[in-house]
């Protein structure tokens, strides 16, 4: 316990940090994607929801880490072959991209699933009242589906938060990587990964509870109708 | 750009590691089943401390990164000598069994909450005609509960099962080479690491795929007709 009110336990402190920023930017990227996937699986063109289609398919088959290393790797072989000079792809950017990636596939689906269920009449009443499509599904169908997509949107961003930690095989000192360095450097791996999982459980927690507090909120506009 | 000749060439180095792979998803998927019902029990228990328990288990295995459980058992067990002077040390010192002993415990958490809410929905009406019929507690459990809860938990479960395949992954952050091992490995040596890795993740689509495909036909196998 002394071991982690040393320098050390600050060391784990920073990289929950870098952890936390990381699934920010994951969820932004992941939630850009997410919308774009759904709109994609509910268009009227059938290459589009194909794209859609192979979007969720792809990153379900795939494992994580993979996606992480071929993101990492094919980036840094992008960008040099952009930039004409040897460039390397940042961990965190790379790692970044990669779970907002993988986010949005399921992010996608959890969208698609949202809209389909507010129902046909709110489309109807829309063009009634003489919105545009465009108008008509962000003024009246995405506010409805945003609250039925909230508890599944929100359980995917706590697994999100926890596959943070498969950043750390390429080298981004986040908190699992913080811990391993850590570990390293006290020879008490079991105490330095207890408080790393200690750490990873405040967290959850506390995005469960901001999970159930935003789901109260968006049930409580909507208390008195729909 | 990606370079097709390097991927196809590749595949030769990583089908070692797909033996590997499916042993360790087979042997995960077991344990993790097998510890999964006393966690669904328990987390139903009519005793309080039974259900806590359960709960809290719950709580820590799918509150905590699977990475660092595997840490934890791989890297973490061996400080206390009490550990490293045990009988069980060869297995503990093994990454192989670390990592089927980490992942079935978190597999089980996840798969026990699962069953829990599959046996909580079987309907009280038929648990309590079976018992009206003079079945015992027992035989209820086996002819009525159970499989009627596997029926109703299956779906969630075979994604359960992909997620599985995909977390061995995890295997090749403690020296194992699985597929993703043997790719990390095949990357240093080719200076390829783009392709290599695009030919590890065609590997796991294929076995995910097909796995997932099996699942269906045993879905459709179990569903009762009229239902759904």
């Amino acid at each position: 316990m002394t071991l982690l009110a040393s320098g050390y336990g600050l060391q784990l402190l920073w990289g929950a940090l870098v952890t936390v920023s990381l699934t920010l930017c994951a969820l932004a990227i992941g939630t850009v994607l997410g919308i774009a996937g759904a709109s994609a699986k509910l268009s009227r063109h059938r290459a589009l929801r194909a794209v859609g289609g192979c979007y969720t398919a792809v990153v379900r088959g795939i494992p994580d880490l993979i996606i992480i290393y071929i993101l990492y790797f094919g980036g840094t072989i992008a960008l040099t072959k952009l930039a004409g000079r040897y460039v390397e792809v940042s961990e965190f950017a790379a790692g970044a991209t990669a779970l907002g990636f993988v986010f949005g596939a399921y992010a996608s689906e959890i969208f698609r699933g949202a809209i389909g269920k507010v129902p046909k009449g709110q489309h109807e009443a829309g063009h009634v009242l003489g919105l545009s499509t465009v108008a008509a599904f962000l003024l009246i169908i995405l506010p409805q589906a945003w609250r039925l997509a909230l508890p599944a949107f929100g359980n995917q961003s706590l697994i999100l938060l926890k596959q943070t930690s498969l950043v750390s095989v390429i080298g981004l000192e986040e908190l699992a990587r913080a811990a391993s360095v850590v570990s390293g450097a006290t020879r008490e791996p079991f105490t330095v990964f207890a408080g790393a999982a200690a750490i990873y459980l405040v967290l959850t927690a506390t995005g469960t509870l901001l999970l159930h507090h935003a789901e109260a909120r968006s049930a409580r506009k909507y208390a008195g109708g729909a | 750009m990606l370079d097709l000749g390097i991927i196809r060439s590749v595949f030769p180095d990583l089908l070692g590691g797909v033996v590997l792979s499916i042993k360790l998803s087979l042997l995960i998927l077991l344990f993790g089943l097998l510890l999964a019902l006393p966690v669904a029990f328990a987390r139903n228990a009519t005793s309080p401390a039974l259900s806590r328990a359960s709960k809290l288990y719950i709580l820590f295995f799918r509150g905590v990164p699977a990475i660092i459980q595997v840490f934890l058992v791989y890297y973490g067990l061996g400080q206390f000598p009490a550990v490293r002077s045990s009988i069980l040390w060869p297995v503990l010192r093994d990454p192989f069994w670390c990592l089927i002993i980490a992942l079935s415990l978190n597999g089980s958490a996840y798969t026990g909450e699962l069953l829990a809410g599959a046996m909580r929905a079987v309907p009280r009406g038929l648990v309590e005609a079976a018992r009206a019929l003079g079945l015992s507690r027992a035989r209820t459990l086996q002819t009525v509960v159970v499989p009627l809860a596997v029926r109703a938990a299956l779906p969630a479960y075979s994604n359960e099962v992909i997620l599985t395949v995909k977390a061995t992954s995890l295997a090749s952050t403690i020296t194992l080479l699985d597929v993703t091992g043997a790719a990390r490995l095949a990357a240093s040596q080719t200076y390829a690491p783009y392709e290599v890795f695009i030919a590890a993740g065609i590997i796991y689509f294929v076995l995910t795929y097909s796995l997932s495909y099996g699942l269906r036909q045993l879905e459709n196998a179990l569903a009762v007709e009229g239902q759904h």
